[in-house]
């Protein structure tokens, strides 16, 4: 089964290369098939104004496919495309460049990347308020991509809690977490919906129930599941639903956009470099990951912006970002990543210093931003 | 020298001599001065009166804090170092050594009585003050039923992340001094005085008060960068200590005394570094240069919770951390407070491990501090950029009259 795999593999990546030299500036639709290990461009150029990619999965996994900007900016994905499932992607393209395309089996990780150029007249708008105003569309693209997913997986683990399939709830627990923790300062502007669904047991306040994730995680990890885990999790799922369908009708300003980056940073430096958040599971670094993935998602929307009044800050902003990434892909472990409790206290040292660096450059961004 | 001279001295000439039983009423309480001094670097504050002092006293700059356990089982031994311990702080308060002789004029032979650091240091305002922890009044010493309802093991509050390392104890000793090397002098030798009889359960260093006390000091600033205090109640608000501060109820001993919550407050100040000025300003409810309520033009300007901005939003926003604390939202009750920044290094991760040490004075903690805190850990926006570390509520008792000893009330 693997051999013939990877033989599938090669052959799918040679097919892509013999593709992407033959049709390079046609236009039309734009055919991607993604497998396991592999994402064939059917092409790899095109011009200015939409584009259109045809995503089909042939593979085994369910994957994602996006269209990145420079700095990892999303300029447009689809998720959760299943196996012999297709989906169609439409981008907006304002401007000539270098572009990359990534399929991502299992929907982790940077995924399989492709060089794709863009040709043509810029469509793209040099006005500032044009710009803010994409900026924030942009990043409510994201939002909205997220809060998608948060639902999807979320109904998932409680539907694992429900049928007390333990260990499968405990696989899903930190990736439904992925999705709430790449938007948390969205979700968290809903007061009393972030403490009913992302409540430490510290933290709930007198004659509130401890409910949401961390119950569930404690009833999976530490005391069994319980007589009314069914019930909690039936709440949860409300609760997200809620909270989702609010979170897509948010507007956010550019200022706010860059506070939200800064204070995931926050949140990774006061809760998960502590492994305060999820005590009972020890899950901390996969939160760790989504608060970065979100900061990051939300400096690349403003990036254009800052590209325009600080190139200076936008280089530094990359150099820490990767360092950060650098700094915690070390500890991945299949598919996902170490237990706290394995990480040394050197280790966490280390990624605390990495937070601390990128946090800096990043709570600069809110006044270039807002700078006329 | 004794307690009165030394008010003379100062020109507090009388103010001992009325003293009030410690069953006093309230209008006597109302009416009796504090034993203050002018907050003069060098000065000494008399040891003995009414009150204790250490509470309404300008605050000093500088503080070291201990918690002790009692490890004695001998109600005579605990006795005894309350004695001896009386001697040595009242001694230390005057700028002299901890013993006669203490530190190099005793036999060569023996280690010196004193520790010696203080030498040739002058009094420096030092105020060295007692308390006595719920978990004293146990089996142990017969104090069970001297223990006052209000001396209640403070319920948990939200996000309390309670180091026990750093909380409780069955007496705390505050010293305060506008010299530091003072400060930790007094702890130290009332320590090992103690060896034996009691062990140390956890001690504070404080650098730069976070309140002032008197009308007289300017409003210092917390290790957020804004003025810390500006409402405080003031050593001149004799009404306001009445109502607020002193205890007219409960066991005979405690009375005319007050009940001190002491909370170890990390703050995270990296993040709060990262916040912009609107952010902070918001968090507060103050501007950061004047230290005005939002709204208003001085620091001193009261505070309008009413005040609408744009859009009708509130300037002093609804989770403002003065809005939350202040009498307005909390029934009319008011907490003297008298903490200190302190920095305790780093926490290993490349932060520093800094914050505000938070004493408050009440004749309540249920009805003053209790609900004042429930508020801030449930709404105060700035729970995201603090964290309580430790936390310890100890029954202060009234001063020591000429020939007492520190808490001789509880045993008599």
């Amino acid at each position: 089964m693997r051999k013939a795999a990877v033989i599938l593999g090669s052959l799918a990546v040679l097919a892509a290369c013999g593709n992407s030299n033959t049709n390079s500036n046609a236009s039309g639709n734009i055919a991607v098939e993604a497998s396991d290990d592999a994402c064939k461009v059917a092409r790899t150029a095109a011009a200015t104004g939409p584009v259109t990619f045809e995503v089909t999965n042939k593979g085994t996994k369910v994957t994602e496919f996006y269209l990145y900007a420079e700095g990892d900016r999303i300029l447009g994905e689809v998720e959760n495309i299943g196996p012999g499932l297709s989906r169609k992607l439409i981008v907006e393209v304002t401007e000539a460049g270098k572009f990359q395309t990534a399929c991502k089996p299992g929907m982790k990780g940077d995924g399989i990347r492709g060089d794709f150029t863009v040709t043509g007249d810029s469509k793209k708008s040099t006005d500032g308020d044009a710009m803010l105003a994409e900026a924030t569309k942009s990043y409510q693209r994201y939002v909205n991509s997220q809060a998608d997913q948060l639902l999807v997986k979320t109904e998932e683990f409680v539907n694992a809690v429900k049928a007390k399939k333990v260990d499968d709830a405990k696989a899903l627990f930190p990736v439904s977490r992925t999705y709430w923790e790449r938007i948390e300062p969205v979700a968290e502007s809903f007061g009393d919906l972030d403490p009913k669904i992302d409540g430490r047991e510290d933290v709930i306040a007198e004659g509130m129930a401890f409910t949401g994730y961390h119950r569930l995680e404690k009833d999976l990890w530490e005391s069994g599941l319980q007589a009314d885990s069914e019930k909690i999790a039936d709440q949860l799922l409300t609760d997200v639903k809620e909270i989702v369908s609010k979170a897509k009708s948010v507007e956010l300003t550019p200022v706010q956009l860059a506070n939200g980056a800064k204070e995931l940073l926050d949140e990774v430096a006061t809760g998960k470099i502590t492994g305060e958040e999820d005590r009972y599971s020890h899950t901390d670094l996969w939160d760790f990951r989504a608060n970065v993935d979100g900061s990051q998602a939300a400096i690349a929307a403003l990036r254009p912006v800052v590209e325009q009044k600080d190139k200076a800050l936008v280089s530094t902003l990359d150099a820490k970002f990767k360092a950060l990434d650098e700094a915690l892909e070390k500890h991945r472990k299949g598919d996902g990543f170490k237990s706290y409790k394995e990480l040394s206290q050197d280790e966490i040292k280390a990624l605390a210093e990495a937070v601390d660096a990128l946090g800096e450059p990043v709570s600069k961004v809110a006044e270039v931003v807002s700078a006329k | 020298m004794t307690g009165v001279s030394r008010r003379r001295l100062l020109g507090y000439a009388g103010a001992g001599v009325a003293l009030a039983g410690a069953g006093a009423t309230a209008g006597v309480l109302a009416s009796r001065e504090s034993p203050e001094v002018e907050n003069v670097a060098a000065a000494k504050v008399p040891f003995r009166g009414e009150i204790q002092a250490g509470i309404t006293t300008p605050a000093q700059d500088h503080m070291h804090f201990v918690a002790l356990d009692v490890k004695t089982t001998s109600r005579d031994e605990l006795v005894d170092l309350l004695k001896q311990w009386t001697v040595a702080a009242e001694r230390m308060t005057a700028g002299q050594e901890a013993a006669e002789n203490g530190a190099v004029g005793g036999n060569a032979e023996a280690p010196p009585k004193d520790t010696g650091e203080a030498l040739d240091l002058p009094a420096s305002a030092l105020t060295i003050t007692i308390g006595f922890g719920p978990s004293l009044f146990d089996d142990r010493f017969g104090l069970k039923d001297k223990r006052p309802e209000a001396l209640i093991d403070l319920p948990r509050f939200p996000q309390d992340d309670l180091d026990p390392a750093r909380s409780n104890g069955d007496i705390c000793i505050q010293a305060c001094a506008n010299d530091p090397q003072v400060a930790v002098h007094a702890v130290r030798n009332l320590v090992r005085i103690g060896f034996g009889r009691v062990a140390v359960r956890w001690s504070q260093l404080g650098f730069g008060r976070t309140s002032s006390t008197t009308r007289d000091q300017a409003t210092p600033r917390n290790m957020f960068g804004f003025k810390d205090g500006t409402r405080n109640i003031k050593a001149e608000d004799t009404d306001l200590l009445r109502d607020h501060v002193w205890v007219t109820e409960g066991p005979e001993w405690i009375r005319g005394g007050t009940y001190l919550v002491a909370r170890r407050i990390r703050m995270h100040i990296e993040i709060w570094d990262r916040t912009s000025l609107t952010e902070q300003e918001q968090i507060i409810g103050r501007t950061k240069g004047e230290g005005a309520p939002l709204g208003q033009q001085k620091e001193f300007d009261e505070p309008d919770l009413h005040v609408r901005g744009a859009g009708g939003v509130p300037l002093i926003g609804e989770v403002a951390h003065i809005r939350l604390a202040s009498p307005e939202s909390l029934n009319g009750v008011r907490i003297l407070r008298r903490g200190y920044n302190f920095t305790d290094g780093s926490d290993g991760l490349g932060h520093l491990d800094a914050g505000l040490f938070f004493l408050g004075f009440s004749r309540d903690s249920r009805t003053h501090f209790v609900p004042m805190q429930q508020a801030l850990s449930t709404k105060d926006e700035m729970m995201e950029y603090v964290e309580h570390t430790g936390s310890a509520h100890f029954a202060i008792p009234p001063g020591v009259k000429e020939g007492g000893f520190w808490g001789e009330g509880l045993f008599r």
